[in-house]
C-alpha cells in the first residue's frame, strides 16, 4: 500500500481531479485498505486469545515477559505518533526542514521500537521460547512479529518521504503523503495498543497448575 | 439504433426498419415449449433408467434404525416444501417466458413498472414463514439428538486412523480376560447388538507409526465416521471427541464411510457395522473376552512365531504395530488382530477386502503400497512361504 | 493518443507510451485492456479446469475407476475446485467489473490504473505458481478448503504451493477490491447518485467489499498454514494442543462471503440482461440492491453452517442454522423481482437472455437445496457427500458461470465491436443446460445414496454405477458446448460482418453510449446523469397525451453513439507502465523463495522493492504526453 501513498501523494490525477464524495481517492482507498487490515490483525489476534493457557509445555508467558521493558517500547511506539503529527502539521505550513526533522524522528521511534521488539525475542528465545516450543511461542511471534513487519514497512515509508522530501521530488504542498503514510503509521500504532492490552497486560492462565513451572 | 415498426397500437413505437443483427434473434418463436417438452421426456426417460439401478448401500433414504429415521422423517416433508416451491417458481418463470414471449413484427414497449412495494413485502414475509416452518423440527431435531444417551446404552469409541478404523468397547462389562483386563478392540467391522442404542464416542488417532519417510508415517487427521442408514455423520477431530447415536432395528450388515477427505486413501476408507441379535451378541462378547488363539496346526504355528518375532535380516517386525491379545503384541498403531478370523470381522485394511479372499489377504502382505498406494503397512519384502504362514495363522485367530 | 507510440527517457528505463500492439498488453493501465486480460486469463484457466473436471468424472464414470490414481485424483479434484474458484469465476467476475465498472458510472479508469494493473500481473502469477507445482512435486492434494491437520502433515510440497499461491492471488484481489470499491464511490459521473447506478456496479461495490474484509481472513489462516509446514509452528498441530477447528472457522469465515463473491457479479449481470430483453426496468430496484447488500452482510455470520458434523454443540448448531435460513429470504427477493422484471415484459430469447433465465432457474435449484442444508440434523447426512457437490455446483455453476456466459454474450459485441453468433450461442446454451442438469442432477441422488464426495473410487457393491454414468455423460455434454462456444467466438472474429454494435440490444445503461468498443478514454464528455437506466431515458420520451414510452425525436441525437467519435483530444490519462509487471514479478520469486532458498526469497524482495519504488517515483501521467 506504500506505493499507493507515495504514487498518488499530492499528484492530482489527471484524469478525474474530482471525486463524487469530495475525499480524494487516496485518502478513500488507504481507509478501506485500514478496514481490511483490521480483519488480517483480528483474526491474528484472535488465534492469540483462542489459544491462551493452552500451551502444554512452557515457558508460559509469565515467564518471559518484562513488562516494564515492553511498556517503555510501547511508550517509544506511540511517542512516534505524536511527532508523526508534528510532521504533517509542519508539512502543511511548508516547513520542509522541520517536516523533515519529525519524518526522522519518528522513523528512528519506529525502528527503536523494532529494534527493541528483536532484542525482545532474541531475549525470549534464551530463555527457551522458540517459534515452535508451544503454542505461546507460536501465536506470540506470529502475532507480534507481522506487527512487527507491519512498523518496518511504515518506517520505510517514512524514509521514501524523508528521502524524497531531501531530492526535491515532493510536490509543493507536500501534506498529503505526510497524511497518507500518517495513517497507516497511526493505524499501526493503534493496532500496537491492542496487542499489547491482550498479550502482555491480560494475565494469562497457565495450564498445568498455578504459576507455572 | 433502429426499431421494429409496431402493429399493436396502444402499446408500441413506430421506428425505422428492423436492424440485421436483430433477424436472428427472432427465430425463437415456439423453441420455448418445444424445449421444454424435450427437457420433460428427457428427464421422465432418466427416472425410468434410474429405477433400475441397482439397490444403494449406504441409502440415506432407507434408514434401518430411529435415529437414521429421525433425520429422514425431518427431510421428507421439506423436501416436499422444496418441490413445491420449485414448481410454482419455476413454473412460473416458464409461464412468464411463453406468455410475454416478444412476437415477430410487433414491437412493443410494455409498461415500465418499476415495482411494488406489497408485492416486495408479500415475498419477503412468505419465505420467511416457510423457512420459520422449518425451522422449528429442525432445532427441536438438534437438541433431540444432542441428548445424552440412556443408561443402558453401548458406549463405544471410535478411532479414525490412516486409512481404517478402530473400535474399543469401553463399557465394564467389555473387559477381557487377558492382560491388563484391556477393552475388547476391534478393527474395520463395528459389532453391535441390535435394539439397542449405541453411543460412539469419536476421537483422532494415529501418529504412532513414525518412519524416516514422512510419507511412510501416518498421522492424526480429521476424519468423519458415517454409517448413512444408521445415522448421520459427525467429524472425528483430533484433540475433540464427538458423538453420535445410533440403533439398528434389525440385524444385518450395514455398510458406512469416512466421509472427512482425510489424505490419499480417503476413498478406500470403509466400514461395516454388524448387528448382531441378542443371542448372537452375547456369544460374539464372550468370544472377544477370551485372547488370541494359539495354533497347534503347524503352518499356523511357524506363522505365529514370524508373527510374534522378528523378520529375519533385520526386516522389522508385526508387533511394531499390531496386537493378538494374550501375547506380546500390544501395539495399537495398526489394526487389532485378536480375532481375526472370526465370521463377524467381514473385511480388512479399511474394509476394501472380504477377510475370506485369500488371494487378497496375500496380496496385502506381499506388497501393501501394489494394492492401496500410501498404506503405512509396511512392505517387508516377506517371502512366499512367509506370507502362507501368516496367512494360515491370520485365519486361525477366530 | 491512441496511436502514439513514441517512447521517452523517464526515469531508469523509457517510459513506455504504445497503448496499441502486442507489446502494449504488459505496459497497458487501461481498465478496459486489464479487464479483456483477466477474461482471457480466465478463460483459459476455465479451460484447464474443465480438461481438470472430465478426468474426474472419466475416472469415476464406473466402479473401481484405474484412469487415475489416489494421489493423481487428489491434486486433480483439488485443483479442479481451485481453479474454478480462484483462478476462474473470481478473475472473470473481476474482468467485468474492470470493464464495465468504469463504463457504467460514467469514469474513464478506475481509481487507481496502475494498481490496477499488478491486481492482474499477481492474479496471474498466482495462478501460474499454484500450476507450477505439478512440475515441482505435486499439485495441491488437500482439497479447495484444504483442512488442517491433513494439509500441515501431507508430506507433498502441494499445500505450500496451495498456501502461497492463494496468498498471492489474495493479495491480487484485495489490491482490486481496494481499487474497485474507491471506483464505485468516488468516481460516480455528475448526477449519478448510488440509486442511479445499475444493479451490476451495486453488485460489485458489495463484491470488493466482501473481498476487503473476508481475504484477510483466509490470509492470515494460510500464513499459518504455511508457517506450519515450514517453519514448525503449532496451529492447527494437534499433538501440541493446537485446535483443527480454527482453521475451519478462518476458512469458512473467509469462505462463505466467498460464495457470495461468486455469485453476486452474476447476480448483477442477470438484472442488466433481464430488463434489456424484457424491455422493462429492473422490478424493485431498491430491494434488489438491498438484499444484495444483505446477502454480502448475512454472508459473515453463517460460516458454521459448513461444521455441521464438526461438533460445534447444539447451540451453535441452532444459531448457524437460524442464520443459514435467513440469508435465503433475500436470496428469494432477489429471484421473485427477476419474476416481477419479466412479467409484462416483451421477452425476447437471445443468447444472452437465455443464459440468464437458465442462471435464475439453476440457482433456484441451489437454493432449494441449500434450504435443506438448513435442516441441520440432516445435513449429518448431507455434508461431505455429493449431495453437496451437486448443490454448489448448481449455485456456482447454474448461478456464477451461466451468468458469466450471458455476460459474455451479452457484452461481446461492447467489448470486441462483434456480435456473438445467436445460433451457435443458443446451441451452447441448450447443450450446457442440459449438460449440467445431467452431470450434477444425479448428484444430489448419488449424496442421498451416500456417496462421499473426493473419493477417487468406489466399489461397485454400493450401487452407485448408473447416476455416476449419467453425470459422466453430462459432464462431457458440457465439454461440447464449451466447445462450441470457442467455435462461436472463433466464427465470430473471422467474419468480416461486425453489423450494428453501437447498441444491438437496445439497452439502458450509459456504457451503451460509448462507440463499440469504447475508445481508450471511454467517453469523449462524461454525461450527465438524470435518471437510472439514463440511455433508455434518452431514447425514449414520455408522450404527454398518453403517457406512454415513444423514442425521442430530435433529442434522441442527445448523446447518441452516432455523434460521438473522433473525440477525445485534450483528454489526459494515466501512461502505460512496466512496474506494476515488475512489482508483481516479484511476489511468485518470494514465494519459490520460501519453499526452495532464502537466496530466491531475497532476489524476490528485491524485484518488488524495485518495482515499487519505480512505480512510486514515475509520475503516473508521462510528461510530455499531451
Amino acid at each position: 500500500m506504500a506505493d499507493v501513498a507515495i504514487e498518488r501523494g499530492g499528484d492530482p490525477d489527471a484524469a478525474h481531479a474530482e471525486t463524487t464524495t469530495g475525499l480524494s481517492n487516496t485518502k478513500l482507498a488507504m481507509w478501506l485498505f485500514l478496514a481490511s487490515e483490521c480483519m488480517l490483525f483480528g483474526a491474528l489476534i484472535t488465534t492469540y486469545v483462542l489459544y491462551r493457557g493452552r500451551s502444554l509445555v512452557g515457558p508460559y508467558p509469565a515467564d518471559v515477559f518484562d513488562i516494564p521493558y515492553t511498556s517503555v517500547s510501547s511508550f517509544v511506539l506511540l511517542a512516534s505518533s505524536l511527532t508523526m503529527v508534528l510532521a504533517l502539521s509542519a508539512a502543511q505550513q511548508r516547513e520542509s526542514g522541520r517536516m523533515r526533522l519529525w519524518l526522522l524522528t519518528t522513523a528512528l521511534l519506529g525502528m527503536t521500537f523494532v529494534g527493541g521488539q528483536v532484542y525482545e525475542f532474541t531475549a525470549f528465545a534464551h530463555e527457551g521460547l522458540g517459534l515452535s516450543t508451544n503454542l505461546f511461542g507460536t501465536t506470540f511471534y506470529v502475532l507480534t512479529g507481522f506487527h512487527g513487519v507491519h512498523v518496518t514497512v511504515g518506517v520505510l515509508m517514512l524514509l521514501s518521504l524523508f528521502g524524497m522530501s531531501y531530492a526535491r521530488r515532493l510536490p509543493d504542498d507536500p501534506s498529503f503523503p505526510i497524511e497518507m503514510v500518517g495513517l497507516y503509521w497511526h493505524f499501526v500504532d493503534i493496532v500496537w495498543i491492542v496487542i499489547f492490552t491482550v498479550v502482555y497486560l491480560v494475565p494469562t492462565p497457565n495450564p498445568g497448575g498455578a504459576g507455572g513451572p | 439504433m433502429m426499431r421494429q415498426v409496431g402493429r399493436d397500437p396502444g402499446d408500441t413505437v413506430r421506428a425505422g426498419s428492423p436492424s440485421p443483427s436483430f433477424e436472428e434473434l427472432r427465430e425463437t418463436e415456439g423453441t420455448v415449449r418445444k424445449r421444454l417438452l424435450w427437457a420433460a421426456a428427457a428427464i421422465g426417460l432418466l427416472l425410468l433408467l434410474g429405477a433400475c439401478a441397482p439397490e444403494a448401500s449406504q441409502d440415506t433414504l432407507q434408514p434401518k434404525g430411529p435415529y437414521a429415521e429421525k433425520l429422514n422423517d425431518l427431510f421428507i416433508p421439506v423436501f416436499w416444501v422444496a418441490v413445491f416451491v420449485f414448481v410454482v417458481v419455476e413454473g412460473g418463470i416458464i409461464w412468464i417466458s411463453i406468455r410475454y414471449r416478444h412476437r415477430k413484427g410487433r414491437d412493443r414497449i410494455p409498461a415500465q413498472t418499476h415495482g411494488n412495494t406489497k408485492l416486495e413485502i408479500g415475498w419477503t414475509i412468505a419465505p420467511a414463514i416457510i423457512l420459520a416452518g422449518v425451522m422449528v423440527p429442525t432445532i427441536a431435531g438438534i437438541w433431540d439428538l444432542a441428548r445424552k444417551p440412556p443408561e443402558d446404552a453401548l458406549n463405544v469409541t471410535v478411532e479414525g486412523y490412516q486409512w481404517w478404523w478402530g473400535f474399543e468397547y469401553t463399557d465394564d462389562d467389555m473387559q477381557t480376560s487377558y492382560g491388563d483386563n484391556k477393552q475388547i478392540r476391534t478393527a474395520d467391522v463395528l459389532v453391535i447388538p441390535e435394539d439397542r442404542v449405541v453411543y460412539l464416542s469419536l476421537v483422532g488417532a494415529g501418529g504412532q507409526i513414525v518412519k524416516d519417510d514422512p510419507a511412510d508415517s501416518d498421522y492424526m487427521v480429521i476424519h468423519s465416521f458415517w454409517i448413512p442408514e444408521l445415522a448421520g455423520k459427525q467429524d472425528v477431530v483430533p484433540g475433540r471427541t464427538n458423538h453420535i447415536l445410533m440403533q439398528a432395528d434389525e440385524p444385518g450388515m450395514y455398510e458406512g464411510q469416512c466421509a472427512e477427505f482425510c489424505g490419499l486413501q480417503h476413498g478406500r476408507m470403509l466400514v461395516r457395522v454388524r448387528a448382531l441379535s441378542a443371542e448372537d451378541w452375547d456369544a460374539w462378547v464372550a468370544n472377544q473376552k477370551g485372547r488370541g488363539v494359539t495354533p497347534t496346526d503347524g503352518q499356523a504355528s511357524q506363522g505365529m512365531d514370524l508373527f510374534l518375532g522378528q523378520l529375519s535380516g533385520g526386516r522389522g517386525s508385526c508387533i511394531e504395530c499390531h496386537a493378538v491379545g494374550g501375547t506380546d503384541a500390544t501395539s495399537e498403531a495398526g489394526p487389532e488382530l485378536t480375532h481375526f478370523a472370526d465370521p463377524t470381522h467381514e473385511c480388512f485394511a479399511g474394509c476394501i477386502w472380504e477377510t475370506t479372499d485369500r488371494e487378497a489377504l496375500e496380496a496385502w502382505l506381499r506388497d501393501p503400497e501394489a494394492v492401496k498406494m500410501g498404506s503405512k503397512m509396511p512392505d517387508y519384502d516377506l517371502t512366499e512361504e512367509e506370507i502362507d504362514a501368516l496367512v494360515e495363522y491370520l485365519y486361525s485367530l477366530r | 493518443m491512441a496511436t502514439v507510440t513514441t517512447t521517452r527517457r523517464e526515469g531508469i528505463l523509457r517510459r513506455p507510451m504504445a497503448t496499441t500492439g502486442f507489446w502494449s498488453w504488459f505496459t497497458t493501465i487501461d481498465h478496459k485492456k486489464i479487464g479483456i486480460l483477466y477474461g482471457a486469463t480466465a478463460l483459459v484457466f476455465f479451460l484447464i479446469g474443465g480438461i481438470e473436471a472430465l478426468l474426474i468424472r472419466a475416472q469415476l464414470a464406473g466402479p473401481d475407476g484405474t484412469l487415475l490414481n489416489a494421489d493423481q485424483y487428489n491434486q486433480i479434484f483439488t485443483m479442479h475446485g481451485v481453479t474454478m474458484v480462484f483462478l476462474f469465476v473470481m478473475p472473470m467476475s473481476a474482468a467485468f467489473f474492470n470493464y464495465f465498472i468504469p463504463l457504467m458510472i460514467g469514469a474513464r479508469d478506475v481509481a487507481f490504473p496502475r494498481l490496477n494493473a499488478y491486481s492482474y500481473w499477481l492474479f496471474l502469477f498466482g495462478g501460474l505458481f499454484i500450476y507450477s507445482s505439478f512440475f515441482l512435486g505435486g499439485a495441491p492434494n488437500c482439497g479447495w478448503f484444504c483442512y488442517a491437520p491433513n494439509s500441515i502433515f501431507d508430506p507433498s510440497v502441494g499445500p505450500t504451493y496451495y498456501a502461497l499461491g492463494l496468498i498471492l492471488t489474495g493479495i491480487a484481489s484485495t489490491a482490486g477490491a481496494v481499487n474497485l470499491a474507491v471506483t464505485v464511490i468516488n468516481m460516480r459521473a455528475p448526477g449519478m447518485s448510488l440509486f442511479r447506478v445499475p444493479v451490476f456496479v451495486w453488485m460489485g461495490l458489495v463484491v470488493q467489499l466482501l473481498l476487503a474484509f473476508s481475504l484477510p481472513i483466509i490470509t492470515v489462516a494460510l500464513f499459518q498454514l504455511l508457517f506450519d509446514r515450514e517453519f514448525g509452528t503449532h496451529f492447527f498441530d494437534p499433538t501440541a494442543g493446537g485446535d483443527p477447528i480454527l482453521w475451519q472457522h478462518l476458512f469458512w469465515l473467509f469462505g462463505h462471503p466467498e460464495v457470495y463473491i461468486l455469485v453476486l457479479p452474476a447476480f448483477g449481470i442477470v438484472s442488466e440482461i433481464l430488463p434489456v430483453f424484457s424491455r422493462k426496468p429492473l422490478f424493485g430496484y431498491q430491494f434488489v440492491v438491498f438484499s444484495g447488500i444483505a446477502i454480502g452482510f448475512i454472508g459473515f455470520g453463517v460460516w458454521a453452517h459448513h461444521m455441521f458434523a464438526a461438533g460445534l454443540g447444539p447451540v451453535a448448531n441452532t444459531a448457524f442454522g437460524v442464520s443459514t435460513a435467513i440469508i435465503a429470504i433475500p436470496t428469494g427477493v432477489k429471484i421473485f423481482n427477476w419474476m416481477g422484471t419479466m412479467y409484462g415484459g416483451d421477452i425476447r430469447f437471445t443468447s444472452a437472455m437465455l443464459f440468464a433465465i437458465g442462471t435464475v432457474t439453476m440457482f433456484v435449484i441451489g437454493g432449494l437445496s441449500g434450504v435443506t442444508h438448513t435442516i441441520v440434523p440432516h445435513d449429518y447426512q448431507q455434508t461431505d457427500t455429493y449431495y453437496i457437490v451437486a448443490h454448489f455446483h448448481y449455485v456456482i455453476f447454474g448461478g456464477a458461470v451461466f451468468g458469466l456466459f450471458g455476460g459474455m454474450y451479452y457484452w461481446w459485441p461492447k467489448v470486441f465491436g462483434r456480435l456473438l453468433h445467436e445460433g451457435l450461442g443458443k446451441l451452447h446454451f441448450v447443450l450446457m443446460l442440459i449438460g449440467f442438469n445431467l452431470a450434477f442432477g444425479p448428484m444430489h441422488i448419488l449424496g442421498l445414496q451416500g456417496m462421499i464426495r473426493r473419493t477417487y473410487t468406489y466399489p461397485e457393491s454400493l450401487g452407485l454405477t448408473f447416476w455416476n454414468q449419467v453425470a459422466t455423460i453430462g459432464a462431457y455434454l458440457i465439454a461440447v458446448s464449451i466447445l462450441v462456444f470457442l467455435v462461436n467466438v472463433v466464427v465470430t472474429h473471422r467474419r468480416a460482418r461486425p453489423g450494428d454494435v453501437a447498441d444491438p440490444w437496445d439497452a439502458r445503461t450509459i456504457e451503451w453510449m460509448t462507440p463499440s468498443p469504447p475508445p481508450i478514454h471511454n467517453f469523449d464528455e462524461i454525461p450527465t446523469v438524470h435518471a437510472l437506466d439514463e440511455f433508455w431515458h434518452r431514447k425514449y420520451v414520455e408522450d404527454e397525451r398518453t403517457g406512454r414510452l415513444v423514442p425521442a425525436q430530435a433529442g434522441a441525437a442527445d448523446g447518441h453513439p452516432a455523434e460521438v467519435h473522433g473525440g477525445g483530444h485534450g483528454i489526459h490519462l494515466p501512461s502505460p507502465s512496466y512496474w506494476p509487471l515488475v512489482a508483481a514479478l516479484g511476489m511468485p520469486i518470494i514465494s519459490y523463495g520460501v519453499i526452495y532458498s532464502w537466496w530466491l526469497l531475497g532476489a524476490g524482495v528485491l524485484v518488488t522493492m524495485v518495482g515499487l519504488y519505480a512505480w512510486a517515483l514515475e509520475p503516473s501521467v508521462a510528461s510530455g504526453d499531451v
